[in-house]
C-alpha cells in the first residue's frame, strides 16, 4: 500500500468514527453544560444534571421497573429455550430447520404490526395483560429469542453432545444430572453473552413499552419519551447514563465473546 | 428421558408461549385484515387505504425515507467497512466495537441527540450557520428523516458488510494491477460483482430496518410525521377513533412488501449461483 492509500484509509476511518460519535459527543457536551442555547459553546460545566436525575425518585422507579422487566424476560427465555433446545438437539435434530424459520420471525414482523395482533388478543377476557408489565415479559422474550437461539446454538453445535451424554450416562448419571451438571456448565459462555446482548437492547425497547403498556407501568425509554417537554440537560444526562450502561453491557459481551475463542 | 414424550413436555412451553406472543398476533392481523368493521368480510379495508390520499402519502413517505436512509447508509457502510479492513488492528478493534456499541443506539435516545445536534438550535445548525454554510436546518421534515435514519443504518451496515470484504483476496489486486487494471476497473470488474451478493442482502435487510423503524421518527415528531408504522400505531392506540382492523391492514401491506423483497433477494441469490456455476 502506498503511502497515499494508507492515509486515505485511515482518514476515511476516523471520519466514519466521527459521524458515529457526533450525536453522543453533543449529548454529552450538553448534559455537562450550565445552560447551552443559541450559542457555539456552552456558558460553563456543571455534574448538577446528573446529580439531579440520579437523585430523581420518578427516574430510579423507571429504571427499577426497567431492569425488573428486562430480568423477567431474559430469566423466562432461559427458562423456555434452554430445555427446548436441549430436546431438540438430543431427541429431535430434524426440528432445528423448522426452528431456524421460526426464530427469523421476531426479526422479520416489526414491533409495531405484533403489537396491533397483541392489543386486541390481550385487551379482554381472561388474558387480559396490556396495561400490565406481564406482556412486555413475555414479547421481549420473543425479540431476544433470535440472539439467545443463534448464541447458544452455536456453542451447542461445538459440543459434542452425544458423546458426552453418553460418558455421562456410561459414569452413571441420570439423563437429569447429565443435562444439569454437563451440558449446562458447557453452555455457560455463551448463554452469558447472549443474555449481556439481550439486556443491552432490551433495555431500549421502546415500541412494545409505549404500545402496550404506555405509562401505567412507565419504563426508562417512556419516562425519556415524556421528559422531551422538559429540561434538555435533563434528558441528555439520562441519554448518556443509559448509553454507558449499553456500553458497559456490551464491552462484558465482547470480553466474554474473546475468552471463549 | 430415553421417552419421548418427555423431551416433547420440554419444548412444549416454548411452543406455546411463542404461539401466543407470535405467531397467534400475526394470525389475527392476516384474518381481520379481511374483515371490515363496516362491510364485513372482503377487501374492503385494503380498497380504503389504496383509495385514501392519506394513507397512500404515508406509503410514499415510508418508501422514500427507507430508500433514501438504506442507499446512503449502505455507500457510506461500503467506503467505511473496506477503509477498515486496510487499516492497522488497533484502529480496526477500536472503530468496529464502537460501531457495534451505536448500533444500539436507536430510538428515543437517539432522537434527543439529534435534536441537541442539529435540531432548531442544534450545535451543528448554528456552527454551519455561522460559517455561512446553510440558512438553517429542519431536522422534522422528510431530508431530516432521512439524515437520522441514515445514522442508524450505518453502524448496521459496516457490521454486515465488513466480514464479506474477507473474500477480496489481496491475490486478485496484484494480479489484476499486473496486467495493468487501474483502481476503477479492478473494483469495476472484480471487486463489487463479488461483494455484490453482500451488497445486496445487506441492503434488504437496511430497508426492512428503517421501513419498520418507528420509535426514532415518533420520538422525533410525537407522532405527527406521516409514516406507515406511525399510521398503523395511530389506529390502534391513538386519541380520536381506533380502527383495528384496518390497522391490521396496512401492518399486512408492510408484510407483504418485506416478504416481497426477501423473495426477489432469494431468486437473487439463486439465479447468481446458477451463473456461477
Amino acid at each position: 500500500m502506498s503511502r497515499a492509500e494508507r492515509l486515505y484509509h485511515r482518514l476515511v476511518v476516523w471520519l466514519l468514527f466521527l459521524i458515529l460519535v457526533a450525536p453522543l459527543a453533543a449529548t454529552l457536551v450538553y448534559s455537562l453544560a450550565t445552560q447551552w442555547s443559541a450559542t457555539l459553546l456552552p456558558a460553563g460545566f456543571t455534574l448538577k444534571w446528573y446529580l439531579q436525575l440520579w437523585s430523581d425518585p420518578r427516574f430510579l422507579a423507571a429504571f427499577g421497573r426497567s431492569l425488573a422487566i428486562c430480568f423477567g424476560a431474559l430469566a423466562l427465555s432461559c427458562v423456555l429455550i434452554l430445555p427446548a433446545m436441549f430436546a431438540i438437539a438430543y431427541h429431535f435434530p430434524r426440528l432445528d430447520a423448522l426452528m431456524n424459520v421460526l426464530i427469523l420471525l421476531p426479526f422479520a414482523v416489526p414491533p409495531v404490526v405484533s403489537a396491533v395482533g397483541l392489543l386486541q388478543l390481550y385487551a379482554s377476557g381472561p388474558l387480559l395483560l396490556t396495561g400490565t408489565p406481564w406482556i412486555l415479559v413475555f414479547c421481549y422474550f420473543t425479540i431476544a429469542l433470535p440472539f439467545m437461539y443463534r448464541a447458544i446454538s452455536n456453542n451447542l453445535q461445538a459440543l459434542n453432545l452425544r458423546d458426552l451424554m453418553d460418558a455421562a450416562h456410561l459414569l452413571g448419571a441420570s439423563s437429569w444430572r447429565a443435562a444439569l451438571l454437563v451440558i449446562l456448565p458447557n453452555l455457560r459462555t455463551g448463554l452469558m453473552v447472549a443474555l449481556f446482548l439481550s439486556f443491552s437492547f432490551l433495555i431500549g425497547e421502546f415500541v412494545f413499552a409505549n404500545l402496550l403498556v404506555g405509562t401505567r407501568y412507565e419504563t426508562l425509554q417512556i419516562y425519556l419519551y415524556n421528559l422531551r417537554n422538559g429540561s434538555g440537560h435533563l434528558t441528555s444526562a439520562l441519554v448518556i447514563s443509559y448509553f454507558l450502561a449499553v456500553l458497559l453491557m456490551t464491552w462484558i459481551a465482547n470480553r466474554l465473546n474473546r475468552e471463549r475463542t | 428421558m430415553k421417552r419421548p414424550w418427555l423431551a416433547l413436555l420440554l419444548i412444549l412451553p416454548f411452543l406455546l408461549v411463542f404461539g401466543a406472543f407470535q405467531l397467534a398476533p400475526l394470525a389475527w392481523i392476516a384474518l381481520n385484515s379481511f374483515n371490515s368493521s363496516e362491510s364485513g368480510w372482503g377487501l374492503a379495508n385494503y380498497g380504503e387505504i389504496l383509495g385514501s390520499p392519506f394513507y397512500l402519502q404515508a406509503i410514499r413517505f415510508s418508501l422514500e425515507i427507507s430508500l433514501w436512509s438504506s442507499v446512503c447508509g449502505l455507500l457510506i457502510a461500503l467506503v467505511g467497512a473496506y477503509s477498515l479492513t486496510r487499516v492497522d488492528s488497533r484502529l480496526r478493534g477500536f472503530v468496529v466495537a464502537f460501531t457495534n456499541m451505536t448500533s444500539n443506539f436507536a430510538g428515543v435516545p437517539l432522537a434527543f441527540a439529534f435534536i441537541i445536534l442539529l435540531g432548531i438550535n442544534g450545535c451543528l445548525t448554528l456552527a454551519l450557520k455561522q460559517l455561512g454554510l446553510i440558512e438553517g436546518f429542519n431536522l422534522y421534515t422528510k431530508g431530516g428523516l432521512i439524515l437520522i435514519y441514515t445514522y442508524f443504518q450505518i453502524p448496521l451496515g459496516v457490521l454486515l458488510l465488513f466480514p464479506a470484504f474477507e473474500a477480496l483476496k489481496q491475490d486478485w489486486r496484484d494480479a489484476a494491477a499486473l496486467l495493468g487494471a487501474g483502481t476503477w476497473q479492478y473494483w469495476r470488474h472484480i471487486g463489487l460483482p463479488v461483494l455484490s451478493p453482500a451488497l445486496v442482502g445487506t441492503f434488504i435487510i437496511l430497508l426492512a430496518n428503517a421501513l419498520g423503524a418507528y420509535a426514532t421518527v415518533y420520538a422525533l415528531t410525537v407522532g405527527n410525521f406521516n409514516v406507515v408504522p406511525v399510521r398503523i400505531a395511530a389506529l390502534v392506540s391513538g386519541d380520536i377513533y381506533l380502527e383495528p382492523n384496518l390497522a391490521a391492514a396496512l401492518a399486512m401491506l408492510l408484510v407483504a412488501f418485506m416478504t416481497l423483497i426477501t423473495l426477489v433477494h432469494q431468486w437473487l441469490l439463486k439465479r447468481s449461483r446458477h451463473v456461477q456455476s
